[in-house]
């Protein structure tokens, strides 16, 4: 009888031990491969960079973080029946996915499971949808494309703008955000190109952009396409000033354009370049583990991390159904939490407020012209 | 007008790619009924193996032969023992969805071993332009159809002038009448194997600075060339070279005085009402085969 009890208690401690050291489980869906490949590996690798650091120190309230990477292929489709399997899991936390069309597709499920999801996305609509369990880790459009059609106008002096954007959520959001606010600015849009994710030949399009001859050129598609457009643009001899997001300016994109990607400018959300110390030294991580320079994508994944920290320190526990409402209006301080990188406060829809930059490819290198300050 | 100089020699040089590539459906079809549906990851292998010698410290002109001659002995040869002789004996169609299952293998084995993510490729032109008739032209575009046209009139060449040419076509037309006049028509079907890895492999070089090294790129390519192909005459060399040149030209123009959102779908139209009204291509002959 007595050793039944000693084995019982012996049993019920052994338990509690284990369920104490219990690694807290997130899931990641990202495009690792597919047209969106370069979006999802950033992320990938910013997300174990952060877990690996995390561990290091210690793990998230004694607790070790623990992850794991599922492919979307840059199909929403797939990132659904992904997302699905992983929320099956009963992750605490769900990360990714980073194409919007795909966050847009997926969405519903994680709210379904009452499960917080952090991903990539920046489509305005995502977080208009009264979804109370997305996050975002980067700008919406809209709170980005107002400041690129105010830069437009006020800075570049433009009268006439060409928009050329990419035919999915992400360039229609974009495109559709930035032509309203030219309007009412003032900017007119001469010409409205779209093209075609993974398209080759821009030698149309620019010939179409040439003939409406703007005073600026505002580009918004994917990264690999950029770069090309970047290319033709220099080939016909477009000088007209060329404006975008972080997409036009990339470190991915000027690898790939080379000279052609000079004198872009964009406004960047987020870059590894930003005059910030903190994100300095992220870069340097970065690149001695992965042995290449991140783009913002790599930030996102690093930042998706770090927010799971944060909220989960701030309840002083890990409790997968509170998340969220913890997370909406949290405002977290770079002092506080050295990896969120820069001070960001989190609004009830689940988005951002948080300095962003105005960034000029300079000789192959992204050079930030200026400082754009938190809303609020 | 000067715009429609532009698309047109931007859509040439497009163009010229497909017909390279869809020259290499053809040449398989006619020798051995290969519907080689790999053909777009053909296309995107080569300039990955070029990058691994240059990985491995080859100079750039080393990296090409060796990409080419590897080419032509995993794509060619490989090809040809490993896949297409085996599945023959069960027919056409389980042999066209092997190379279906082959470009899936290609595409994941290149993401798995290099990168997902597109690499620069060293141009073997310079990048500036020239002017032509007060047009600034890429060099880059105007190497890649003149390439293309060299290759293709070698090909020709090659076909009617020598005597190999001339068995390769008794080969293609009939095996066995060539076999009893002493034809090696083994020989000769392994002949355009490799004449069509070699093929791949210039495509390669020649649009993989513009298309950038990626592990996905064959899909839009092969896709296009098997247009180019069906549209000009899939028993016909000299079809699927107008094919591939009309593709390229109608995608250009179509995105120009159509509407870039229907780009896409002008030259799939333009498929549809071949295979209604000339179904064995423009340039293709009812039921007949001749390389």
């Amino acid at each position: 009888m007595k050793s039944t009890l000693l084995a019982g208690a012996l049993l019920a401690f052994a338990t509690a031990t284990s369920a104490h050291a219990q690694a807290i489980k997130l899931a990641d869906v990202a495009e690792l491969s597919g047209g969106g490949a370069t979006v999802g590996t950033n992320w990938k690798n910013g997300i174990d960079l952060a877990i690996e650091e995390i561990n290091a120190k210690g793990g998230v309230l004694g607790r070790k973080l623990e992850v794991t990477h599922a492919d979307s292929q840059s199909n929403p489709g797939v990132a659904r029946a992904q997302v699905q399997k992983a929320l099956d899991a009963e992750p605490y936390v769900l990360l990714g996915p980073g194409y919007s069309g795909s966050v847009k597709v997926t969405a519903p499920l994680a709210a379904e499971a009452g499960i917080a999801q952090i991903m990539g996305g920046e489509a305005a609509e995502l977080t208009q949808a009264g979804n109370k369990f997305l996050f975002r880790t980067s700008f919406g459009q809209q709170s980005s494309m107002p400041k690129v059609a105010k830069y437009i106008h006020d800075d570049m002096k433009a009268k006439t703008v060409a928009v050329v954007w990419v035919n999915n959520d992400f360039g229609r959001g974009g495109r559709d955000v930035v032509v309203k606010e030219l309007d009412r600015l003032g900017s007119k849009v001469v010409a409205d190109l779209s093209t075609e994710a993974g398209q080759v030949d821009f030698a149309a399009d620019v010939g179409k952009i040439k003939a409406a001859n703007p005073d600026a050129v505002f580009v918004y598609v994917n990264e690999e396409e950029s770069a090309r457009i970047l290319k033709e643009l220099k080939r016909q001899g477009v000088t007209a000033p060329l404006m975008g997001e972080t997409t036009l300016i990339g470190q991915k994109v000027i690898e790939l354009a080379g000279d052609a990607a000079n004198g872009a400018r964009g406004h960047v959300g987020l870059t590894t370049d930003a005059p910030v110390d903190l994100i300095k030294a992220f870069r340097d991580k970065f690149a001695k583990k992965y042995n290449y320079v991140p783009d913002h994508n790599g930030l996102k994944g690093y930042l998706a991390v770090y927010m799971v920290k944060a909220t989960t320190e701030k309840m002083g526990k890990v409790d997968s159904k509170a998340f969220a409402d913890a997370l909406h209006g949290l405002t977290i301080k770079a002092a506080d939490e050295p990896g969120i990188l820069m001070d960001v406060t989190f609004s009830d829809t689940g988005d951002i407020d948080r300095q962003s930059f105005l960034v000029e490819v300079v000789e192959g290198k992204q050079v930030v012209k200026q400082v754009l300050p938190k809303v609020k | 007008m000067s715009n429609l100089f532009d698309l047109l020699v931007a859509g040439l040089a497009t163009g010229a790619i497909y017909a390279l590539v869809a020259v290499g459906f053809t040449l398989l079809w006619q020798t051995s009924q290969t519907i080689n549906f790999a053909q777009g990851e053909f296309v995107m292998l080569p300039a990955f193996l070029m990058l691994a010698a240059m990985h491995a410290g080859a100079p750039f002109w080393l990296a090409i032969i060796l990409g080419i001659l590897l080419s032509m002995l995993l794509l060619g040869l490989a090809f040809k023992m490993l896949l297409v002789d085996p599945m023959m004996r069960h027919g056409v169609l389980p042999l066209a969805i092997a190379t279906m299952a082959l470009a899936i293998g290609l595409k994941e084995a290149v993401k798995q071993f290099f990168s997902a993510e597109a690499s620069p490729f060293p141009s073997i032109v310079p990048t500036g332009d020239i002017s032509i008739l007060g047009h600034a032209v890429s060099l880059q575009s105007i190497s890649v159809l003149v390439v293309a046209i060299l290759a293709v009139f070698g090909l020709t060449a090659l076909l009617n002038r020598t005597s190999l040419g001339h068995q390769m076509q008794a080969a293609a037309q009939n095996p066995t009448v060539a076999r009893i006049i002493g034809v090696p028509v083994e020989r000769m079907i392994l002949l355009t194997f490799l004449i069509n890895a070699f093929l791949v492999a210039l495509a390669s070089l020649l649009i993989t600075p513009i298309y950038l090294a990626k592990f996905s790129s064959g899909e839009v390519l092969g896709q296009a060339a098997f247009i180019a192909a069906i549209v000009g005459g899939f028993n016909q060399v000299r079809g699927a070279i107008a094919g591939g040149l009309l593709i390229g030209v109608l995608d250009n123009l179509a995105a120009a005085y159509v509407s870039t959102q229907y780009r896409a779908a002008v030259p799939m139209i333009f498929l549809i009402a071949v295979i209604l009204f000339r179904p064995q291509g423009l340039l293709g002959r009812a039921e007949e085969r001749t390389v």
